[in-house]
């Protein structure tokens, strides 16, 4: 079975409806799969709720479909770097869920894992426990936070063969390989596309499994948020 | 002459033991690593899912598939992992982490620590600081020791809460303060700042335990 698509859109073809719910993977613009929220936001598609740590920023990642309107729900961890996503949600015209990071990324493998609810102590006793069953465990107090799955997880890999086996580059892992586990589809954007056979069994962070669709991408800039440096020869 | 925010972060780096993994946080903190005192080796976690943390790279080295959790670009050391969130947050809710040293909007004196929302007006999300207060063995605040003139070392925080008495020490620029089930103490006193002086800048009720230094 042919999993390899020609290009952002076809692999999202068919897959796409107003009102569903989408993960994205990455972290600020670390690791996102730029191509296939293009895509998306090409599609015109509506009313998602989008799961991503971060919103992207005003004009890049997840930014692009916020300025088309495109959320109409964000459940995110962190969400500083985008001055618009502040001004839709302080107008009302963003729904937005807070989820500890942690906790957010523990939801994500959670569900796709097949568990519906974890304990955990993270945020008892703030906001983001209120409303939740909490049960005390060796003298302790944690609440119950559920599995979280989406209908399409969307990810970015560095390396990936035509099984759909991945592997992914330094820090751009971050949420993309719970988040392929968690999609009842998940598409990968990859920068590298070989044979199977071509990556050693052991080094393959995400089993083919969870992937249905792969996009080769083409390549593009990958961009740097906070570009630091030190002095040579100090 | 209160301590300056390289002299916060070298008073923090005192509080680096040995073989300790520690996660420091945006802000201050993050000056921490330019004081690590020499004969020791910690390696630094960043939550975005790295495990020792080298320096920022040279001009030219950026590579945008590694930054720490600030989004700034670092660079990888010998000691270097790299792993999910999932099982980055393990490492901090499991409490495989020796410290962490955060920054702080508002401190209590039983501990509660409020650092990431004002309602109606920031909306920026808490990032990993809810699993970090709760997970990790202890927890450092490094803040200014006001702000805007009004204190934020406080009997209650008035802010939504990050995590309820998880904090176990605040380094200000006036001064050091234990939290312990007995309540907040002033330990150290930075030069030339008298108590009288924290203390009408300070609206929590501490004891003073200060150790000569």
């Amino acid at each position: 079975m042919n999993k390899v698509y020609a290009d952002a859109h076809m692999a999202l073809a068919g897959l796409l409806r107003d009102g569903m719910t989408i993960m994205s993977g990455g972290f600020g613009l670390c690791g996102i799969p730029e191509l296939l929220i293009t895509a998306i936001r090409e599609s015109g598609v509506n009313g998602l709720t989008v799961i991503s740590n971060n919103a992207g920023i005003d004009g890049a990642g997840l930014g692009v479909l916020l300025e088309s309107r495109q959320i109409r729900k964000m459940i995110s961890s962190y969400v500083g770097e985008n001055k618009l996503f502040a001004d839709l949600y302080l107008k009302g015209e963003l729904e937005l869920e807070f989820n500890p990071q942690g906790t957010l990324a523990e939801r994500i493998r959670a569900g796709g894992a097949g568990i519906p609810a974890f304990f955990t102590k993270t945020g008892v006793g703030t906001l983001v426990a209120e409303g939740k069953e909490t049960r005390d465990f060796d003298g302790e107090t944690y609440v119950m936070e559920s599995g979280l799955v989406a209908d399409l997880a969307i990810v970015h890999a560095w390396n990936a063969d035509r099984e759909g086996n991945l592997v992914y580059r330094k820090t751009a892992r971050n949420f993309n390989p719970v988040m392929a586990t968690a999609g009842r589809v998940t598409v990968a954007e990859v920068e590298h596309l070989v044979e199977p056979g071509e990556i050693d069994p052991d080094h393959i962070h995400t089993p083919g499994v969870f992937v249905q669709r792969i996009v080769h991408s083409r390549y593009f800039e990958k961009r740097i948020e906070q570009r630091t440096v030190r002095k040579r020869g100090n | 002459m209160a301590w300056s925010r390289d002299d916060m972060a070298r008073r923090a780096a005192m509080e680096l033991q040995d073989g300790f993994y520690v996660n420091l946080g945006i802000g201050i903190p993050t000056l921490v690593s330019n004081f690590i005192p020499s004969g020791i080796t910690v390696q630094l976690q960043s939550e975005n899912g790295m495990l020792g943390m080298g320096p920022f790279p040279f001009e030219g080295e950026e590579d945008p598939d590694l930054i720490n959790a600030g989004k700034q670009t670092v660079t990888e050391l010998p000691t270097t992992s790299y792993f999910d969130s999932a099982q980055s947050f393990g490492m901090i809710r499991g409490g495989h982490i020796d410290l962490s040293i955060l920054g702080a909007m508002q401190v209590a004196q039983n501990g509660d620590l409020a650092n990431w929302m004002i309602p109606g007006r920031m909306v920026k999300g808490m990032g990993g600081a809810m699993d970090l207060v709760a997970g990790v063995k202890r927890v450092v605040v490094l803040m200014e020791h006001t702000a805007r003139s009004e204190p934020k070392l406080l009997r209650e925080c008035t802010l939504p809460l990050t995590g309820k008495g998880v904090v176990d020490m605040v380094i200000t620029d006036l001064g050091v303060f234990a939290i312990g089930p007995e309540g907040m103490a002033l330990t150290e006193l930075a030069p030339g700042v008298s108590l009288d002086e924290i203390r009408q800048q300070t609206e929590a009720s501490f004891t003073v335990r200060l150790r000569p230094v």
